[in-house]
């Protein structure tokens, strides 16, 4: 089991999950976050806090969506740790009112 | 004198309670531009507050936030001063005289109270020390739970109540890998309990428990999870919060509660019940808890607002055994106002008040103390970063031409009154002794609950 960002998170990158991570397991790239398997404890702390639903437990995952446990677990690696809040990424309003959030 | 947070004039920061809150802050301060000097209060020998002592021992991941905590303990500017209790080895008030700031980070070590007759029977017990007695806390080691009834009764639907009913529903092949106290397994290897109650006042919309934990019980090996289908019937009211888009969490603990109203593991040897819409009212028994009085109750109100009012029906259950699981409770500290309603310091983003709101001086707070017995480990880290901002907006006021001695001056006090202070690489030498003591056993870590025990433990080994 564990917790992956999934393409919602796409263009918006609003980082409310990243505050309240207890052990810093997000990174990212220029478009959004992933999550580090290895690292991440799954208390589901994150889940909530996305204003757009992009993080999902495994078991929860939509069918359509399970491809992102395998991309979370390449990427999250390779990219820096979001530790703090950043700036949501320009357009994340907008993106977040066509997801209908 | 230069500006307090710069070299030549660090930041003295005290900071009271080592569990999540109390660490995250120090990790705030850490990270922030200045020169600081922490330290970190704990009245126990051992760190990690309810990491430690309160997420339940089969749930081993979780614990790993400590290796984060560990970490933390790394800095240099940081330094940990266990079994020293504020209150009564050190006062608020010594605190405010060798540190510029002190962020009181100490939990809610106490809990609510029905406040119905009966409460004090024996069996009658509280969620608080059945969780500190399993996890081995000092404070609650010496307690005894009679398991020798069949029927226990949980009152409260949040995720202590999950913890406590989940515990209960084991057998003792599934928890003896874990590291649960050892007094413990031994008690709940004789439990002769079959049936158990978890009754929430409010309804199945409304159960506080997080679709994750409550999922577990449709997953024991000998305990069935068990919901009377008349139960989940809603008001309209119920159903709108269940649609909203934003309540997924509920809606997912429904679902759950659905499947357990169809399946068929009423066979198994143990059942673990969940009820909805009852109030306890009254606890019966000549010396000890053996009948448990409700009202049923009806919900009353707008959607997210809903409260439970009582019909006047009455319901009973015979049961040996109760936990009340309705919320920790905050203490207060002697020099300090407290808000007694909320069981919290009172505080405007942090900053700690009298309880006219005026702000005090150099005290802060962070986690449960500051916003009241709810949230997950994770929600203490944002919680505890916005009170050191608020700490490090307020530096320009403070007093620059005042010198503070910090741990200094609290080692002085510390020996004069012969209290021995825990370092971290005491506590170190307790972790390694826990971890050996637990290997010939299968265990994670045997927990010594004794404080005695733990000084011994760092005096031996020098
Ligand atoms: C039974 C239970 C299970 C939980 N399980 C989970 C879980 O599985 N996952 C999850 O994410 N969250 C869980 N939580 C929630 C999580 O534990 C809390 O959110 C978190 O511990 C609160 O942090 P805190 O630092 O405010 O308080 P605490 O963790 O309570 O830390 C307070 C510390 O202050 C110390 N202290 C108190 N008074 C003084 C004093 N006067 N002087 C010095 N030190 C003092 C205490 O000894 C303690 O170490 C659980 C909570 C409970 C009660
Ligand atoms: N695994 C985990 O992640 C985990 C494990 C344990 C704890 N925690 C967290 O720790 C926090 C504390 O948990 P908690 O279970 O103590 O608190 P909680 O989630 O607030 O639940 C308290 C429960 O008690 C009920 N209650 C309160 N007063 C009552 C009364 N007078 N009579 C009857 N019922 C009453 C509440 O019902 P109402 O809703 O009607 O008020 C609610 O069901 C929570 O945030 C929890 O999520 C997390
Ligand atoms: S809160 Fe949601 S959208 Fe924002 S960064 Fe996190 S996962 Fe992405
Ligand atoms: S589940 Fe917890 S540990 Fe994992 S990413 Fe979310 S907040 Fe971090």
């Amino acid at each position: 089991m564990t917790t992956v960002v999934t393409d919602n998170c796409r263009g918006c990158r609003f980082t409310d999950c990243v505050a309240v991570c207890p052990v810093e397991c997000f990174h990212y790239d220029d478009e959004m976050l992933y999550i580090d398997p290895e690292v991440c404890i799954d208390c589901s702390a994150c889940i909530p806090e996305c204003p757009v639903q992009a993080i999902f437990e495994e078991d929860d995952l939509p069918e359509d969506k399970r491809n992102w446990v395998k991309i979370n677990a390449e990427k999250a690696p390779e990219l820096p740790a979001c530790s703090e809040s950043m700036e949501p990424l320009p357009g994340a309003e907008a993106r977040k009112a066509e997801l209908g959030f | 004198m230069a500006q307090v947070g710069t070299e030549h004039n660090p930041l003295y920061v005290a900071i009271v309670g080592s569990g999540p809150s109390g660490f995250y802050a120090a990790e705030a301060l850490i990270r922030s531009e200045r020169t600081v000097k922490i330290d970190l209060f704990e009245r126990l020998p051992v760190p990690f507050g309810l990491v430690r002592s309160g997420v339940a021992p089969d749930h081993p991941k979780l614990k790993q936030a400590i290796q984060v905590y560990e970490k933390i303990a790394e800095a240099p500017q940081f330094n940990f001063i266990g079994n020293v209790s504020i209150g009564r080895d050190i006062s608020v008030e010594e605190l405010a005289r060798h540190y510029h700031a002190v962020i009181f980070t100490c939990g809610a070590e106490s809990d609510r109270k029905l406040g119905i007759p009966g409460e004090n029977l024996a069996g009658s017990h509280t969620a608080t020390e059945f969780v500190g007695w399993y996890n081995g806390h000092p404070d609650y080691r010496d307690r005894h739970f009679d398991l020798s009834h069949e029927t226990a009764v949980i009152i409260g639907q949040g995720n202590v109540a999950a913890d406590v009913g989940r515990i209960l529903s084991k057998t003792v092949d599934e928890l003896r890998h874990t590291d649960i106290a050892g007094h413990a397994l031994e008690v709940l290897a004789e439990s002769k309990i079959r049936r158990i109650y978890i009754v929430g006042r409010r309804g199945p919309a409304q159960a506080k428990f997080t679709s994750k934990e409550l999922k577990e019980f449709g997953e024991l090996s000998v305990c069935g999870a068990v919901v009377e289908p008349a139960e989940l019937q809603l008001n309209d009211a119920s159903r709108i919060e269940l649609e909203d888009k934003t309540n997924a969490g509920s809606r997912k603990v429904f679902e759950l509660l659905s499947e357990f109203a169809t399946s068929t593991s009423r066979d198994k040897q143990r059942q673990c019940h969940f009820t909805f819409l009852k109030s306890p009212v009254e606890l019966q028994g000549r010396s000890r808890v053996e009948k448990i009085i409700f009202e049923k109750n009806r919900l009353q109100g707008e959607p997210f607002n809903q409260s439970a009012v009582g019909i006047g029906e009455t319901f009973e259950l015979e049961a040996g055994l109760l936990f009340r699981s309705i919320g920790y409770r905050g203490k207060s500290l002697t020099g300090l106002p407290f808000d007694d309603k909320r069981g919290v310091f009172p505080n405007r983003d942090g900053h700690i008040t009298d309880t006219q709101g005026q702000l005090l001086p150099q005290f802060y707070t962070a986690g449960w103390i500051k916003r009241g017995p709810t949230g997950i480990i994770g929600t203490n880290r944002a919680d505890s970063v916005a009170t050191v901002e608020c700490l490090l907006q307020d530096l320009a006021r403070l007093d620059s031409s005042e010198t503070k001695q910090g741990a200094a001056a609290v080692y002085v006090i510390l020996n004069s009154k012969k209290v021995r202070p825990i370092s971290f690489s005491d506590w170190k030498k307790i972790d390694n002794e826990e971890i050996s003591r637990g290997q010939p056993l299968g265990k994670p870590r045997e927990k010594i609950t004794s404080i005695q025990e733990c000084l011994r433990i760092v005096e031996k080994s020098g």
